[in-house]
């Protein structure tokens, strides 16, 4: 066997363990002939040794907390909401909460003037929106700090906040049924709701917030 | 372990970062590892391994859950270890070469004139020795040789690692294993 060519070749396949038992037994039989090739061989396995025994190299302290510190911050957010998502209760005991420190009772408190979400050809009169007959408001309808009266129609859900819905004036009482009549069946194609107390303000801020997380899921 | 893993994967596809924590936790001291052993010193290692952990958590979706994560993740450290070398050293030659003797004596005089007394040879004097001596290697031969004693890697995988022929992998190791034969008898 030639030891540069073949020899050397054997011992370095063997310490990969990739050494076929036929040239194991070939490689042996060479070393104990060979004392060049045994010194070789035996340097060989000392350096994979020194080579593997200086191997434990430990992270430093922290590295874990580091690399999350240092991930995107975006993919955090969502993180953030999918927690929420898996606790619904939760969701709505935090939103309560972050709602009640965020100013929404000062908002319920300061924010008197009366504001309607669709302005074009609607009446404002006395904190009263009007819906003139003849105007129909496409979409939904939300009037805060002030009644609504509808004399035409609203085609959507109507949200009224610190008001009421009222009747339209009228000095006929039949007329007022007819008249409330339309209103509840007619004068409005969605929803009704009315917000009239502070409780009642922040719960609807929390079913919107609410909505909105998981409105966001499903992008 | 790979199946808990590969659990972990799963999560973090579907947005859940804390998932990734466990996978850094599980694999921080194998990356650490190739960087410190490719890079040489401890602050830009633990750099490398950072940004190796970040790159690999931005493109998780590149992964292919059939794959051994580690070989993914290790041929991300391995890859951003040799782009630092290479900005450090614009004009190195990454290919050059371990070719039997030449040069090799020269350095093998000098490493047996400052071969460490007996007594002296001991745990963290010799672990930087070692260490200094693998830094010594061109990075190709530098690669093989610390994913093949990181974790006793095999051939084939680390050929997976550094997505090139296994049969390259097995000369770089030979040559690799005979350059530190040379530099390590004396100690
Ligand atoms: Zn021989």
């Amino acid at each position: 066997m030639n030891c540069n060519r073949e020899a050397i070749a054997l011992m370095h396949s063997y310490l990969d363990g990739e050494l076929y038992k036929e040239d194991e037994r070939r490689l042996r039989d060479h070393l104990q002939s060979c004392p060049s090739c045994q010194e070789h061989f035996q340097e060989l396995k000392r350096t994979t040794t020194l080579v593997k025994n200086a191997t434990p190299v430990s992270a430093p302290p922290r590295f874990t907390a580091n690399v999350m510190a240092n991930l995107p911050k975006e993919k955090k957010r969502k993180n953030y909401l999918r927690k929420l998502q898996r606790h619904p209760f939760l969701t709505a005991a935090a939103v309560f909460f972050i709602l009640m420190f965020s100013g929404i009772f000062t908002a319920w408190n300061q924010d008197q003037q009366v504001t309607v979400s669709k302005q074009e050809n609607l009446e404002i009169r006395d904190h009263t929106v009007i819906v003139p007959d003849g105007v129909t408001v496409e979409g939904d309808l939300v009037v805060r700090n002030g009644d609504l009266r509808i004399e035409g129609r609203v085609d959507g859900d109507i949200t009224i906040i610190n008001g009421d819905i009222v009747e339209s004036d009228s000095n006929n009482e039949s007329e007022s049924d007819n008249r409330l009549d339309r209103n509840n069946l007619r004068a409005y194609s969605g929803e009704l709701t009315e917000v009239n107390q502070v409780y009642e303000w922040v719960w609807y801020h929390a079913k919107k917030t609410f909505k909105e997380i998981f409105t966001f899921e499903q992008d | 372990m790979e199946t808990i893993i590969k659990q972990k994967i799963k999560e973090v596809k579907k947005g859940d970062q804390s998932a990734f924590e466990d996978i850094v936790s599980f694999y921080q001291n194998k990356v650490f590892h190739i960087c410190l052993r490719m890079i040489g010193n401890s602050y830009e290692a633990e750099d490398l391994a950072q940004e190796a952990f970040i790159r690999a958590y931005t493109n998780i979706h590149t992964f292919d859950e059939k794959r051994k994560f580690s070989t993914w993740l290790y041929r991300i450290a391995t890859n951003l270890s040799i782009d630092r070398i290479r900005k450090k050293k614009p004009d190195y030659h990454l290919d050059a070469e371990v070719k039997g003797t030449e040069g090799l004596d020269m350095y093998s005089q000098l490493a047996a004139d400052q071969a460490l007394p007996e007594e002296e040879v001991e745990s963290l004097e010799l672990q930087t020795y070692i260490h200094r001596e693998i830094l010594a290697l061109p990075p190709k031969y530098r690669s093989v040789i610390v994913l093949r004693y990181l974790d006793e890697l095999a051939l084939q995988e680390i050929a997976e690692v550094l997505e090139i022929p296994v049969g390259t992998v097995k000369t770089r190791v030979h040559r690799g294993r005979e350059a530190l034969r040379k530099r390590l008898r004396h100690v």
